[in-house]
């Protein structure tokens, strides 16, 4: 992939832009957000060095599975259209420094974590990572439409970690919290797969729509919306949250059901623009930025 | 991908600027991990444990 930036025995020096791109700044900003929440949601108080490094952690070590799952995955990549301009299917960096970027990453984030923060944190970080890599990317994604249940648990860590920065201990508001993404997944990337089907389709990638069909894949969505629901608002009634998030989840829940409905309760015909599951996707992660913001106050200002 | 294009020119120019940027920014990224060393080494001495 490298030969079209290389001369005889040089080569370019990947450029900084592409090995940032490796690490999936999108996906990175709600992995940052949600485990700044978990930490700020946290009993006591965190000294602010000891917080920034913990949350830099985290965010590298989220970085380092976006570039090992990209070094994984360049060949499929290159065949869909939404991630063919990815630096290693664009052929802009070789695989190589891919790996050692993402491995470097990883083992620095840990290090860090362990340095700013407590050994239960780190090793939290060590398995959210390697459950990346190994479970989700190599192992469930290539093999059953299941992939995103059960790889859905890597995305869950963030806020548990964070709150492990924090506390150096489990209690059940941070597993919650994890459950709430674990179960939010599911619905947010399958409404993604109902309209890029095609492209899960040409890589050979076993999505829900792809293997069990489109209507079963609006089911499970509706399912898993409902079960979500139910998981979000329990943390008011188990008194581990107050009214302030209790009544945002109930508001935000009812209508990520509502949405998931839309795309649940419909097929769509063959020049269909699929706005339903384009809103869905949409609001899934307002949704999930609003409810755990809502923690955070609910946390800092009781009602 | 990139066998299709084997005979691009090779830019000297551009790999001198890559080096550059990449060593401003590998400079400022240990400077910036230096500091945060420091701080966070003071912030566990001020912190119990």
């Amino acid at each position: 992939m490298a030969q079209s930036l290389t001369h005889g025995e040089m080569s370019l020096p990947a450029d900084w832009r592409d090995l940032f791109a490796l690490t999936k700044p999108r996906v990175m900003s709600l992995v940052v957000f949600t485990a700044l929440c978990g930490l700020l949601a946290a009993p006591g108080s965190v000294h602010p060095v000891l917080a920034f490094s913990s949350i830099l952690a985290i965010a590298l070590g989220a970085g380092a599975s976006g570039a090992l799952n990209q070094w994984y995955e360049a060949t499929i990549d290159a065949k869909m259209k939404r991630t063919a301009n990815r630096p290693l299917p664009a052929g802009r960096l070789d695989r190589q420094t891919a790996l050692q970027f993402g491995v470097g990453l990883a083992a620095f984030s840990v290090f860090l974590m362990l340095f700013a923060a407590n050994w239960q944190a780190a090793v939290l970080l060590t398995v959210s990572i390697l459950f990346y890599v190994f479970i989700y990317t190599m192992w469930l994604k290539p093999r059953t439409p299941q992939n995103i249940v059960i790889g859905g648990a890597a995305g869950a860590f963030p806020p548990l970690i964070g709150w492990v920065a924090a506390t150096g201990s489990v209690a059940p508001l941070p597993i919650a919290l994890f459950l709430l993404i674990f179960l939010w997944t599911p619905p947010h990337f399958w409404a993604l797969a109902l309209f890029v089907r095609s492209d899960y389709a040409a890589a050979g990638i076993p999505m829900m729509p792809v293997v069990a069909g489109e209507r079963a894949t609006r089911r499970q969505i509706l399912f898993y919306a409902i079960v979500m629901a139910a998981a979000a608002i329990a943390p008011w009634p188990l008194g581990y949250t107050g009214a302030l998030y209790g009544w945002t989840a109930t508001i935000l829940s009812a209508l990520f059901v509502l949405l998931s409905a839309q795309v649940g309760l419909r097929s769509a015909g063959a020049d269909d623009r699929m706005q339903p599951e384009k809103r869905l996707f949409a609001f899934s992660i307002a949704y999930l930025f609003i409810l755990f913001g809502a923690v955070v106050a609910d946390h800092w200002l009781p009602l | 991908m990139t066998d299709e294009n084997p005979q691009q020119p090779f830019d000297e120019a551009e790999y001198r600027r890559r080096q550059r940027v990449r060593a401003n920014l590998m400079g400022w990224i240990l400077g910036g991990l230096a500091f945060l060393f420091f701080f966070i080494t003071m912030a566990r001495m001020v912190v119990p444990t």
